[in-house]
Order: structure tokens, then C-alpha cells, then sequence
């Protein structure tokens, strides 16, 4: 048994209107890779935060070498050789590397370029990774940034180092990089805890298994029974400890174990016809740090489901811009049922059927302070019934607005509750009410269950699959492979703005998409 | 400020209407008492009496004929300057120009008018005097609206900056092309009273105030009622929303500048039609600014922002004569502004605060 | 117009320069240092007309120009402190904070000095100015460059200084850092509103400082709203000179000579209204700003409060 680096003890947190970790007890040994497996809202990020200094527990305490400590700011986290890398780079893109790494010093102090740069190569060897410590972070990819992410977690000491969902960004090949890393900071006795929703990785990655639901502890495999189990005793073992037997939650357990791969086959796309909707050669024009998209097209035909898979910032987000209306396109045309709509804006192509589901929920696709009701109007402003000669009705609104709660099961107070109230699946309920009406004939979906647990996870995936099969034509952009491979018809991988191939959802399609992914050109798209 | 929800008519937000009407009552007087207190302290440390001060306020603004019919006159700029303000504001423009585009209404008004009165009868000549100031305004806010709607650039220098622009073009205008040769002082061409904006009968308010009214009245039905005015709120609240929503932004943008900046001009423009008739040299009431947080404190309602302009403006002129009686220069009445402005900013705050808790 | 190439003409037209732009060129260093943090500082006319006075009075009071000058300073501290403590720790609203700043102190400064000069209209003596050896010798730009009062030559200094800062030191990576993704600072272990509040006291000081200048050296005394608008051309200045505090030097010394040009004018024997030369220094901003339009850059976290934990 190796030494406990560092444990919780009946950590309890409480935010308004939930129980983010209830009397939760763990251990996190020296050597060990402690993987904290989960559904979205389970508590596992609330406890690491706790670690890391961002937030205080309510009840229960916090024990680093054996001794209880509070952790008040991200700074005596450090100082404890806690480190955390979280889901989203938090680095400054506009320093170096090397800058971004003596970030922590005090005002008054120079900076001390030698020292750090001892550092750096004491952690670079330590990690087998190389790096140019002059480049500027934006310049880099996700998973060297990621590693950056790490060196810096480690820099002021390596006792315990906490990764939250750290694959979510990376391509297969990042992921086994990211594996090799792993296992070189536990053979060198650093207390490793990975946080994450699939199961598979936890399975590849970790000596021990906890499982988190609803903020509990709900059960652990030990390093000992770890090892001797296969992957799918281990899979019966975490359904049973999550939902108690395996019969009934078929469902989660597949979203859960990526396993499923089963909805797609239930379909088949009617190709004989001339496509829907036909994008060629489209390009966009790159802002500062964008990738922009250069000679994308695909065909895409009623009924079915195109994935766009790729690591993030490989010209996912112009895409989807693109195709929704809301980015010029500087070269390329969109046709929809015969009609060019590349000039039209958003307005006209939303007439024309088109429809978009952006992932920045409250960013971008709500208006936070204003009502569910107004936001199911939000992109028909100026447009009949619900305004007539430029003037509201807003009882019409209202009206529309309490059915289409009632029709899609939106939790919350009222019609006219301040969207940003409402919880994540809530609010993404509130999005497809908007998007998947009735006049919809092509609808692009952005990372449309990030965030989201695994109920409102199947609930968005039923939508998506029941809008296919009436007859839509859905391009569903992601980083989760698993989920893209569970209701996809083709799959399209993007690289670097192209449109590096599409293969069909057949039986190899993963070793294709992780080829795709690192920018290999495909044989047959 | 915090996010404001949506504007809907006869609608008070949340749920329980006591309770609300309470809560904001609260949150309107809070700010008020807390800047009369710390206004109050600060008379006492120069060596005034501030119960005094705001009882000869008081009186002179409120409570006697003359001084209650001054106070309406000198609502008419103050409400026409806030309806601008509430169509920027919800909108998420900071337009600070206000004084350069009033000044400039102002001037061009009073070197037209004269003119305009030569070939044309009385009844077409006021109009067309005000649509003046509109348009002079709204040009003033030309290039502020495009380096926004184009290039992103904040508006809150480039508005101030052109407001700066503005008062010495207004002066060089003045000076040098509208004088009028028969005053020693540089001033434009007097507009004789008999011409000037109508009284309302028995009393010496003209009818601008009239105009004021209907004007904020029109503004906030145009908030709350139209797709316009809900347009601009989104714009306002979530400007990446906006484009998601498909809404032109650039276009709104430029409008909300358009009717900001003309309806300031407006104000300018009514001032000089209804009470000065000329524009003299150097004169520069600089009211955008003062206006500013009563459109806080009424959250953009028009009807509220009728009633917190007329004790603003009685609090001005009852502030303007005791500077003379009392001993305390107008100076002071900016203070109490920016103390009002403060508080409310942190009265918001807390409220924020306590509501994120309950929830 | 032969006036205008004479020795007086240029002389007083340089010196004038100096006058008018070294309080530009602090307003300007002060809000660079801001805004680099992701402060919109809207509250810096406020602060330099609260350094003015408070410059004025101490000088007045002390019969020493340079206590003038750090009272000056701690004025500018005491607004500034207003805006951290409402901003920087509580989040609220930047700009509605700074436009309340201003207007009460341009209304609380006029009403000091109503109270305390009003009445026998008080002004200081001619600054002390330190000619530079030999250097002030030189004809034409000798008496108008290199015979200021000291505090010129500091300004200058700091530009020289607040560059290296920027490059050498944690100031400028952490500024730079606390403007840009105020997160990674955090997590960093670095108190994002300590870094903001540090920076926005800076500001307050140099804005205060130039302010003091303006009462003590530029007018010799104090009057209400005197600083007329350079608070705002010093945030201007920040915005164009994109971090660099050499350009804030340029811009400065640019908008010195345009508000100078009055008085020179007036020396040359041109009589050129008031109004239109006080016209060119915001005619000349308004003209770089639309050339420049899409150059002028401004850190992605600029007047967005900073929480922690707060996905946004």
C-alpha cells in the first residue's frame, strides 16, 4: 500500500437548489492513477475544485500528507503540489510558453528566465515530451498546450496531479500520448486523479475506479480486483453500482460505455434521390487565433445524419456559422432543395428550413436576462403571427410559449422565468423547441450534449434520431466520437479547415476517423 | 448595470406583484435617501446647513407657482435628452455625445429660424425647426454609429470625443458664421417671443413640454410594444445572440445612434424654441450627463423616468437660486448626481447579490 | 504669417507642447497600465481634476511645489481607491462607476474650491524650472524643451522605465495575463483583483500627478473643470498606442502641440480663434481613430469583472 498523498473526508457541497457532493470519502495514493468515473453533474468537478482552492466545502475536510488543510485560493493549492489541469486551456494565448509557466510570481519580482527554464527541461524529461519554450501557447495545438497544462499543474512540486476531462480535446493518437504521460508521473510517485465520464477510459487508464452519481460515492473497484477484471465485468460493475441492475438502464450504460452504436443501424438514408442540401468548396475568412474553413463540401440527403468529428479548432465553429447564415462565406456555394442560399442571411435561410443548434447555450443561443418565452421567439423578432405590423403580441408569445413548455418538458417556473436560470438540459430543451419546428428541413447541431447528463444526453440523442427519421437532414458537429458514432450515418472528420474525408458508420470507422484526424488523407471518402 | 429582462408592458418582473412593488420601491429609494444623507454630510462639512438647503430646494422648486412652472420648462430638454438615453442604453450603446449633438440642435435651430420665419408662416416654421435639430444630431452621430457598427470600436470615446468636437464647433459657429451683429456678446440671431414655441394657456411653460411628454411616452410604447424596440434590447443584452438570432446588427446599431443622437438634438432644439430663442457663446448646460442616472433609476421606464425628471429638474432650479440665496453653487447639484448614480450602481449590486443567494 | 517660422513662434510653440502634453502623457501611462489589467478607467478625468486640486491646495498650503505634486498623486489614489473598491472587488459596472466618478468630482472639486478660492482667487508663483546643462542652450528647442520643471523630465523618464517593466518584470506579465485571460493568472495562483486593483491605484496616482501639474505648472492655480477632456484623450491615447509606452510619448507630445497651438498662435501674431484650435486636438483623435480603425486593439477581457469559478 502506498502512502495517501492527500484525502477527502465527508466533503459535502451545497449550491443553491442542488447537492453538488454529499459526504463523499476518498483516498488518493502516491504511484496510483484514481480515476473518478461519473455522468455530467455528478460532482466530480465540484470536489476537484475544492482541491484546487476554487471552492470552500460546506462540511467535511481536506488532508494533504495526512494533515487537515484549507485551501483557500488556487495559489495554496499549489503550494500544497496540488495541481490541476482543467477541461479548458487556461493559459494565456498571447504569452509564450515559458511565460505562461513563470506566471505566479510577485509584482515586484524580475523574471527569472534561468530558473524557469531549468525547470521547464526538468519537467519536459519527466513527462518525455518537447516543446519550444519561445513558442506563443496560440500557436500551439490542444495537446501541447494540454502538456503545457500539466507542466504547469507540476512546477511548484509533483505530489498530486488532478486532470479533468483531459481527452475531451485530444485526438486517439493525443489520448495514448496522454496515456504514456500518465504512466511515467505515477511510476515516479506522483498521486495521479482523473476525472472522467467514460467508462472505457477509466477502464485503459486507472488503477482504482470510483463511481460518482448525484454527488455520492456509489461504489469503488480497488487496484487489486482492477487488474483481474475484463472490460465488460467492469462495465456490469459500474451500471450495477450507478443504477443497481443492468437490464433497465441499457441506454445509459451504452452512452456511458460509448458501446451503443446501435441507432444508426436502425436507419437506412435513401441516396437514389438528388441530396438536400449540397455545400461546395466553402471558405471563410480567418479572425484572429480562428482556423478558417478552406474547400469544404458534402452532400447530405434526407433522413440523414452526418457527423463532423475533429479535435476542437479545426474550423468546426466557421462551419457551423457558415452553414447556419451567421458567417460570410468567401468562396463556395450552399444549395438547399435546389435554391443558392449562400448570400441569404439568417433570417431568409431559417425561412428556407434551416436550423441551428449552437453549443454556446447561454452565450450565444439565449439571451440570458429575458424569458423562456421570448427566447422561443428570439429568431422569428418582426415576423407573423407573433408580431403583426411591427408591433408584439405578446400574449400570442406567452401563449406559445406555455405549450411548447408543456410539449417538450421544459423544467421551469414559468413562461417567463429568465432563461439562464434554468439548468443545462433545461436550456437545451428550450433550443430545440426553437429549432426543430415543424418547417425544418435542415438542422446543424453543435456539441449538442456537452455538459449535459446522461438523461438529458439520451433525451437530445432521441430528438436528433425522431427528427432523422421524419425526414430531416441533420449535420451533428462534436468532439465526442462515441456520440457521433452512435447516430451517425457518415462521418466527416475535420483537419486543419478541410474536410479531411467522410467514411461511412461501418465496423472499421474508427481506426479511418483517428487516421483522418491526424491529417492522413482517407482512401475513399 | 446588471441585465435588465425584457420590457413587457404592464408587466413588473418576477412574480409577486406587492412584493415587487416593494422591492423596487426600495431599490428606488434607497439610492435616493443615501445620496440626500451623504450630499447632506458633505454641506455640513463646508459649513452649510443641509436641511436648509434642500427645504429652500424644496420651495422654490416645487412649491411655489413661479418656481413649479420653471421646474416644467426645464423638464422639456431633461425628458427629451432621457428618451434618447433609454433607446441607447437598451440598446448597449453608451451614447455620451449628448452635449455636443444638444448644442449643435441648439445652434442650428437658432440660425435657422429666423431665416425660415422670413419665407415661410409661423405654424410650418417650429416643425420644421425641430426636425432640424433631429437631423443635426443625428448626423453628429454618424461617425461614432459606423466606427461601432464597422470596426467594433467603443463608442464611449468616440461619443465624448465628438461631444468635445461638438461644443467648439457649436462656439465657432457662433463666433464666427450665426453672430448676430447687433449684440456685443456673441450670440445667434434672437427669435422674438411672440415666434418661440406656444405657452400652455395661464401658465409660462411652452409647449415643448408637451412635446417632451408624448416623445418619452412614444419611446418606451416603442420598447416595450414594437419588434423594433425588442430588437434593440437583444442587441443590447447579448450582442453575439444577436447575430445568432439574425438581426443586423450593424443596421441597429446605426438607427439607435440615429434616433439617440436626433432626439438630443430635439432636446437642443425645444430649449432654444421654446425658452432662449438665441444660442449664446460659451453656453453649454451640459444636461446628457445628469440625465444619465435618472434613466438608471426609472430601469428604462418612460412613465418612471417622467417622474424622476421632474424632481431632478426641481432640484435644478431650485439649486440654480440657491446658489444665490443659500450660498450653495450649483456645483453641488453635480454631486448629488454622481452620489445617486454611485449608490444605485451598489444598491443593484446587493439586490443582485441577495437574489443569486435566495435562488 | 512669417510669424510662424520666428524663434518665438516655435520656442513658445514647443514649450507649450511640453506643458500641455505632459499631463496627456500621465493620464496616458496611467491608463495604459489599466488597461493592459482589463480596466476601462472612465473615472481618470475625475481623478486628474481631484489631483489638480489637491495639488493646488497642498502646494498652496506647504509653499512646496513638489509636496504639491505627491498630494496630487494621493488625490488621484483616493478616486482611484473609490473605483476599486466598487469595480475591482464588487464587479459593478465600469463604466457607470466611472461616469459617477467624474461628474462628482468635477462637481465636488468646483465646489471646494468655491468654498476655499473663490473668494481671494489665490495662484501659486512660476514653478521652479530645472534648465537642462548645456542642452537648454540650444537655440529655438533649448528654452522650449530642455527648461521645464523637473517633474518633465520624470515623465519622460517613465516612459523608458514603465517599457522595461512591462518586458523585464512580473508587472507587465501579470497586467498582461490579468487582461487577457484573467483565469490563468488565477490559476496561476495570482489574485487577479490584487494585480486590477494595484494597477487601477497606479493609474489613480499618475492621473492624479498630472492633474497637479496642470494646477501647479500649467495654470498656476485652480479652476472648476479645468482639465477640460484630457483624462479622456489619455484613455484615447492608451487605445491607439497598444501597449507600448513609447507611443503614448508621441501621441502626447502630438496632442501638447495641437492644444498649444492657441497661445502660439497668439505669440506669432496670427489671430486664430480660440474655438477652432480647440477643435484640432479632438478633430485630430476622431481623425486617427478612423484611419486607424482597424488597428486599434484592446485586451479580450476589458471591463469584464473578473469571478472566480464563474463559467461565464
Amino acid at each position: 500500500m502506498s502512502e495517501i498523498a492527500a484525502s477527502v473526508r465527508n466533503i459535502t457541497k451545497r449550491f443553491p437548489g442542488v447537492l453538488a457532493n454529499d459526504a463523499v470519502t476518498l483516498e488518493f495514493r502516491a504511484g496510483e492513477v484514481h480515476v473518478l468515473l461519473g455522468e455530467n453533474g455528478a460532482g466530480k468537478s465540484t470536489l476537484i475544485g475544492m482541491l484546487a482552492g476554487m471552492q470552500q466545502p460546506d462540511a467535511g475536510e481536506i488532508l494533504v500528507a495526512g494533515k487537515p488543510v484549507r485551501i483557500g485560493s488556487p495559489r495554496e493549492s499549489l503550494e500544497l503540489g496540488i495541481g490541476t489541469v482543467f477541461q479548458h486551456v487556461l493559459l494565456v494565448p498571447s504569452l509564450t510558453v515559458i511565460e505562461n509557466l513563470m506566471l505566479g510570481g510577485n509584482w515586484w519580482q524580475r523574471l527569472a528566465r534561468g530558473a524557469a527554464l531549468q525547470r521547464f527541461k526538468e519537467l519536459s524529461a519527466l513527462l518525455g515530451v518537447e516543446i519550444d519554450p519561445d513558442a506563443l501557447v496560440g500557436r500551439l495545438s490542444l495537446g501541447e498546450q494540454q502538456q503545457v497544462e500539466i507542466m504547469r499543474a507540476l512546477w511548484r512540486g509533483e505530489k498530486v496531479l488532478i486532470l479533468d476531462e483531459p481527452t475531451s480535446m485530444l485526438t486517439p493518437q493525443g489520448v495514448r500520448d496522454l496515456g504514456a504521460v500518465m504512466k511515467r508521473l505515477s511510476s515516479n510517485g506522483v498521486a495521479l486523479i482523473l476525472i472522467t465520464h467514460k467508462l472505457m477510459e477509466a477502464y485503459e487508464f486507472g488503477d482504482r475506479i470510483s463511481v460518482l452519481r448525484l454527488g455520492r460515492v456509489v461504489g469503488e473497484i480497488a487496484p487489486e480486483r482492477l487488474k483481474v477484471m475484463s472490460e465488460t465485468e467492469v462495465t456490469d460493475t459500474v451500471i450495477q453500482m450507478m443504477f443497481g441492475s443492468t437490464a433497465e438502464h441499457r441506454r445509459d450504460a451504452e452512452i456511458l460505455t460509448g458501446r451503443g452504436r446501435a441507432a444508426h443501424k436502425d436507419r437506412t438514408v435513401d441516396r437514389s434521390g438528388t441530396p438536400r442540401f449540397t455545400v461546395s468548396d466553402l471558405a471563410t475568412e480567418a479572425g484572429r487565433g480562428e482556423c478558417p474553413l478552406r474547400a469544404v463540401g458534402f452532400d447530405l440527403w434526407p433522413g440523414e445524419v452526418l457527423g463532423i468529428a475533429g479535435v476542437d479548432g479545426n474550423g468546426q465553429k466557421h462551419l457551423a456559422e457558415v452553414l447556419a447564415g451567421q458567417r460570410h462565406a468567401s468562396h463556395g456555394k450552399i444549395v438547399l432543395g435546389g435554391t443558392d442560399i449562400t448570400a441569404d442571411g439568417v433570417p431568409q435561410r431559417r425561412r428556407h428550413g434551416v436550423r441551428y443548434v449552437t453549443d454556446e447555450r447561454l452565450g450565444e443561443g439565449t439571451v440570458g436576462a429575458f424569458s423562456v418565452a421570448t427566447n422561443l421567439i428570439l429568431k422569428e423578432i418582426g415576423v407573423e403571427p407573433f408580431f403583426k405590423g411591427g408591433m408584439t403580441d405578446w400574449n400570442r408569445i406567452h401563449d406559445h410559449a406555455r405549450e411548447q413548455i408543456r410539449r417538450n418538458d421544459i423544467r421551469t417556473p414559468s413562461e417567463k422565468t429568465p432563461v439562464a436560470r434554468l439548468s443545462g438540459g433545461n436550456i437545451q430543451k428550450v433550443l430545440l423547441a426553437r429549432e426543430l419546428n415543424a418547417e425544418a428541413s435542415v438542422a446543424v447541431f453543435n456539441k449538442p450534449t456537452y455538459g449535459l447528463d446522461l438523461q438529458n444526453t439520451r433525451l437530445a440523442h432521441d430528438r436528433i434520431i425522431a427528427s432523422a427519421e421524419s425526414g430531416m437532414a441533420i449535420v451533428v458537429i462534436s468532439t465526442d466520437l462515441d456520440e457521433l458514432l452512435e447516430i451517425s450515418d457518415r462521418i466527416g472528420v475535420m483537419f486543419q479547415g478541410h474536410l479531411a474525408g467522410i467514411v461511412d458508420n461501418a465496423p472499421d470507422v474508427e481506426r479511418k476517423i483517428g487516421l483522418l484526424m491526424t491529417g492522413a488523407k482517407s482512401e475513399a471518402a | 448595470m446588471s441585465a435588465e429582462a425584457e420590457t413587457i408592458p404592464g408587466q413588473l418582473p418576477g412574480g409577486d406583484r406587492l412584493k415587487e412593488i416593494g422591492g423596487t420601491a426600495a431599490r428606488v429609494l434607497v439610492p435616493v435617501v443615501l445620496a440626500l444623507i451623504m450630499g447632506g454630510i458633505i454641506l455640513m462639512i463646508l459649513g452649510k446647513d443641509p436641511l436648509a438647503y434642500y427645504a429652500y430646494v424644496a420651495r422654490r422648486g416645487l412649491l411655489t407657482w413661479g418656481g413649479l412652472q420653471e421646474t416644467f420648462t426645464r423638464m422639456a430638454p431633461l425628458l427629451l435628452i432621457a428618451a434618447g438615453l433609454i433607446v441607447a442604453f437598451r440598446a448597449g450603446i453608451w451614447n455620451l455625445g449628448g452635449d455636443g449633438q444638444f448644442l449643435l440642435g441648439a445652434v442650428i435651430t437658432s440660425a435657422a429660424a429666423p431665416v425660415l420665419l422670413r419665407a415661410l408662416p409661423d405654424l410650418l416654421v417650429l416643425p420644421i425647426c425641430m426636425i432640424l435639430g433631429i437631423v443635426t444630431g443625428a448626423i453628429w452621430s454618424v461617425v461614432p454609429a459606423l466606427l461601432k457598427a464597422r470596426y467594433g470600436i467603443n463608442e464611449i470615446i468616440t461619443s465624448m470625443m465628438m461631444s468635445f468636437l461638438g461644443t467648439s464647433f457649436a462656439n465657432v459657429l457662433i463666433k464666427l458664421v450665426f453672430w448676430d451683429p447687433s449684440t456685443t456678446v456673441p450670440q445667434t440671431r434672437t427669435l422674438p417671443v411672440d415666434d418661440r414655441l406656444p405657452r400652455i394657456i395661464g401658465t409660462t411653460v411652452h409647449s415643448g413640454i408637451i412635446v417632451a411628454i408624448i416623445v418619452v411616452i412614444l419611446v418606451h410604447l416603442m420598447m416595450t410594444r414594437t419588434s423594433f424596440g425588442l430588437k434593440l434590447q437583444v442587441v443590447g443584452a447579448n450582442p453575439a445572440a444577436a447575430v445568432h438570432a439574425g438581426l443586423n446588427v450593424a443596421g441597429l446599431t446605426i438607427a439607435t445612434f440615429a434616433i439617440s443622437a436626433g432626439l438630443i438634438g430635439l432636446s437642443g432644439a425645444v430649449d432654444i424654441l421654446g425658452v432662449f430663442g438665441t444660442v449664446r457663446a460659451d453656453w453649454n448646460p451640459q444636461y446628457s450627463f445628469l440625465v444619465v442616472p435618472l434613466v438608471f433609476l426609472a430601469r428604462f421606464n418612460g412613465y418612471g423616468v417622467i417622474g424622476f425628471t421632474f424632481f431632478f429638474s426641481a432640484l435644478m432650479i431650485g439649486g440654480d437660486s440657491a446658489a444665490r440665496r443659500v450660498g450653495v453653487p450649483q456645483f453641488f447639484v453635480l454631486v448629488l448626481v454622481a452620489l445617486l448614480l454611485i449608490f444605485l450602481a451598489v444598491v443593484e449590486y446587493l439586490d443582485h447579490r441577495r437574489r443569486k443567494k435566495a435562488h | 504669417m512669417e510669424g510662424l517660422l520666428t524663434q518665438p513662434f516655435l520656442t513658445s510653440l514647443l514649450f507649450g507642447a511640453v506643458t500641455a502634453g505632459v499631463p496627456l502623457l500621465l493620464a496616458g501611462l496611467g491608463e495604459q497600465i489599466s488597461e493592459k489589467a482589463g480596466v476601462l478607467n472612465i473615472g481618470i478625468e475625475g481623478m486628474m481634476l481631484f489631483g489638480a486640486y489637491c495639488g493646488f491646495a497642498v502646494a498652496l498650503y506647504s509653499g512646496s511645489f513638489t509636496l504639491g505634486f505627491i498630494g496630487g498623486g494621493l488625490g488621484g489614489m483616493v478616486v482611484a481607491a473609490i473605483v476599486m473598491l466598487l469595480c475591482i472587488r464588487f464587479g459593478i459596472n465600469q463604466i457607470v462607476i466611472g461616469i459617477g466618478v467624474t461628474i462628482g468630482f468635477e462637481g465636488l472639486t468646483a465646489l471646494l474650491h468655491f468654498f476655499e478660492f473663490a473668494q481671494d482667487n489665490p495662484s501659486l508663483p512660476a514653478a521652479p524650472v530645472f534648465a537642462l546643462p548645456i542642452v537648454s542652450d540650444i537655440p529655438v528647442i533649448g528654452p522650449g524643451l530642455f527648461a521645464h520643471n523637473a517633474l518633465v523630465y520624470l515623465a519622460v523618464i517613465l516612459v523608458g522605465v514603465l517599457t522595461w517593466m512591462f518586458r523585464s518584470t512580473y508587472v507587465g506579465l501579470n497586467l498582461e495575463a490579468a487582461g487577457n485571460k484573467p483565469a490563468a493568472l488565477d490559476a496561476a495562483g495570482v489574485s487577479v483583483l490584487k494585480t486590477r486593483a494595484l494597477a487601477v491605484l497606479s493609474t489613480g496616482f499618475l492621473a492624479g500627478l498630472g492633474g497637479a501639474y496642470m494646477a501647479e505648472v500649467g495654470a498656476g492655480s485652480f479652476g472648476p473643470f479645468m482639465t477640460g477632456g484630457a483624462g479622456f484623450i489619455g484613455i484615447v491615447l492608451a487605445m491607439l498606442a497598444r501597449g507600448k509606452p513609447i507611443w503614448v510619448l508621441l501621441g502626447a507630445a502630438l496632442f501638447g502641440a495641437s492644444l498649444s497651438m492657441t497661445t502660439a498662435l497668439q505669440v506669432a501674431g496670427v489671430n486664430v480663434p480660440t474655438d477652432v484650435v480647440q477643435m484640432l486636438p479632438f478633430a485630430m483623435v476622431m481623425l486617427v481613430l478612423v484611419i486607424f480603425a482597424r488597428h486599434s486593439v484592446l485586451p479580450p477581457a476589458l471591463a469584464t469583472p473578473y469571478v472566480r469559478g464563474d463559467r461565464g
